[in-house]
């Protein structure tokens, strides 16, 4: 189960003789750090550092955007009587089930005409309307949160945006954090939205950078490739076995209120 | 009357992003699928001349339909019953395995769908790749097998890896099994059943919501695999991995026939509603809900 992925850490310290002359080892003979140095200068003249930083921007605003909006919409959609929240949350339920794939084409007609293509807005601005599954997994969460809180806040005069920041909020906690760690991790991983979306090299994620990288059909730098490859794997590594707890929580409730 | 403004201000990202990014592309590329159109010029209105194209013409599109239906048949169920298995011996084991251990064991596969990892693969299973440098120096075959280029092997290196990535549905098999009263295998101890029993008497009924959870969304999972096939195989050999999605990218992105790839992808919504429907049809014969709780 691990193995292949020892395999490619101890690959990316291999001299590139070693890497094909002993490839099944996982412990390279000889330490050397030649890939990395290597493969960090990239391509067309520009290094990862710059697919990094854009992986990075590209998390972070996705990230924010899914914060604000599906803790708002969640807490509108469980704690407010409105007419019409059944419907509204019916089409959050059903738009969890839709393939995403049917929406492309349009997608990139609209986001084309709107000139936004080759900038990072189609993929950033569409976080801040909501995400079905985080949607989802901040109502199952809000649901923890005893109502009789908002009642006695509400008795208080707290008003509905008042209970938002004051109670909900802070009890949603954990649930942010979970939110953080599935934003990020998907944005950092996306591989579709950038190949339609940035077309420019220097606009380049790490995944897209990664493969053009590793592209030709005969690759000579395997190390080079195996080095950033696992550059790239670290951060959600780290991550995930950091918020090892909101993690599976988050993974554990999306599923707890069957469909 | 403050709570319809409240309500609304809430959840008003949520009715702007739905009908901007969901309706309307959905209304408008079900319109689309009726033209011809390539993003630069106006859309031609041309009837049902693509549906037609698809459904009596195109092999390829019959090819890309095979090769899908293919993996979300082989993929999706041993994908599940992988993580079954693995949830059920880290559930078994959990007091002995401190948490660390356990994470470092999963983490691997649900980094699985990265790039990263795709790139990897396509290495491994290459001429001069691991498996065959493996078979060659310690099973003495004489040839390197071409996996990715041979139409026998190629799609199932991709099955491989689908199966490699079982961490998120066994997390979600792991906390169904933690909700599963103690008292009832205690009981069926005392009383004699065997663990077989027990896995199919108590285990896997109560277990079954989220048998079926899994089972829902890994399908539709299934239906969309894009990056993996790009990556790793492009489609070929001889269309034997041309999944659904990567044939709508080529048609839209390649050949810029935006309402041709409309119109499949309207085919594919459909299937999936047909799958899901089939599935949550039969959900009332196996899925077993506890009194109190149906929906």
């Amino acid at each position: 189960m691990v193995y292949p992925l020892l395999w490619l850490i101890g690959s990316s310290f291999k001299t590139h003789q070693e890497i094909f002359s002993n490839m099944t080892s996982l412990i390279p003979k000889k330490i050397t750090f030649e890939n990395y140095i290597e493969g960090w200068k990239g391509f067309g003249g520009i290094t990862f550092a710059t697919f990094f930083k854009n992986s990075f921007i590209l998390s972070t605003g996705v990230t924010i955007g899914v914060l604000i909006s599906s803790t708002m919409i969640a807490y509108g959609l469980s704690r407010i009587a409105f007419p019409g929240r059944n419907f509204w949350f019916t089409t959050i339920m059903l738009t969890l089930l839709l393939p995403g794939q049917v929406l492309i084409v349009p997608r990139y007609i609209l986001f084309y005409k709107l000139g936004w293509v080759n900038s990072f807005k189609p993929l950033i601005i569409p976080a801040f309307f909501g995400g079905p599954f985080f949607i989802f997994l901040m109502m199952q969460f809000i649901r923890g949160i005893p109502y009789e809180y908002d009642e006695a806040a509400s008795i208080d005069g707290a008003s509905k945006y008042q209970i938002f920041w004051y109670i909900i909020l802070p009890g949603l906690k954990p649930a942010i954090i979970t939110s953080i760690i599935f934003a990020f991790y998907w944005t950092w991983d996306d591989f579709m939205g950038p190949l339609l979306y940035l077309n420019k090299p220097e606009l380049y994620p790490v995944a897209l950078a990664l493969k053009a990288f590793a592209d030709p059909t005969t690759i000579t730098n395997w190390g080079a490739v195996f080095a950033m490859s696992v550059l790239s794997l670290v951060p959600i590594f780290f991550i995930f076995v950091f918020f090892q707890k909101y993690m599976e929580a988050g993974i554990a409730t999306t599923s707890v209120s069957k469909l | 009357m403050s709570n319809i403004i409240a309500g609304y201000f809430f959840i008003s990202p949520w009715i702007i992003g739905f009908l901007v990014f969901i309706l309307f592309p959905l209304v408008a590329s079900f319109l689309l699928s009726f033209t011809k159109y390539d993003v630069l010029g106006t859309p031609k209105f041309i009837g049902l001349e693509n549906w037609q194209r698809m459904f009596f013409e195109d092999r390829r599109f019959y090819n890309a339909l095979r090769a899908t239906f293919k993996y979300v048949v082989f993929a999706v169920p041993f994908r599940l019953l992988f993580a079954f298995i693995v949830a059920l011996v880290l559930n078994l084991v959990e007091h002995k395995i401190i948490r660390l251990y356990r994470a470092i064991y999963y983490v691997p596969s649900l980094v699985g769908g990265s790039v990263a990892v795709a790139v990897m693969w396509k290495q491994i299973f290459g001429m001069d790749g691991l498996v065959n440098y493996i078979l060659q120096n310690f099973f003495g075959f004489s040839e390197k097998i071409m996996w990715l280029g041979d139409p026998r092997f190629a799609i199932w290196t991709l099955i491989l890896l689908a199966m490699w990535q079982f961490g998120s549905p066994m997390l979600i098999f792991l906390a169904g099994l933690k909700q599963i009263p103690v008292e009832l295998y205690e009981a069926a101890s005392i009383d004699g059943a065997s663990f077989w029993r027990q896995l199919f008497k108590i285990t896997i009924p109560l277990l079954s919501p989220v048998i079926f959870f899994n089972l829902v969304m890994q399908t539709i999972g299934g239906f969309m695999v894009f990056t993996q096939a790009y990556i790793i195989t492009g489609g070929a050999p001889l269309d034997t991995t041309l999944f659904y999605a990567l044939y709508v990218y080529q048609k839209a992105f390649r050949d810029y026939d935006m309402g041709y790839a409309s119109a499949m992808a309207w085919f594919m919504l459909v299937i999936v509603a047909i799958v899901t429907f089939l599935l949550f049809r039969s959900s009332k014969k196996w899925v077993y809900y506890e009194a109190g709780e149906v929906k």
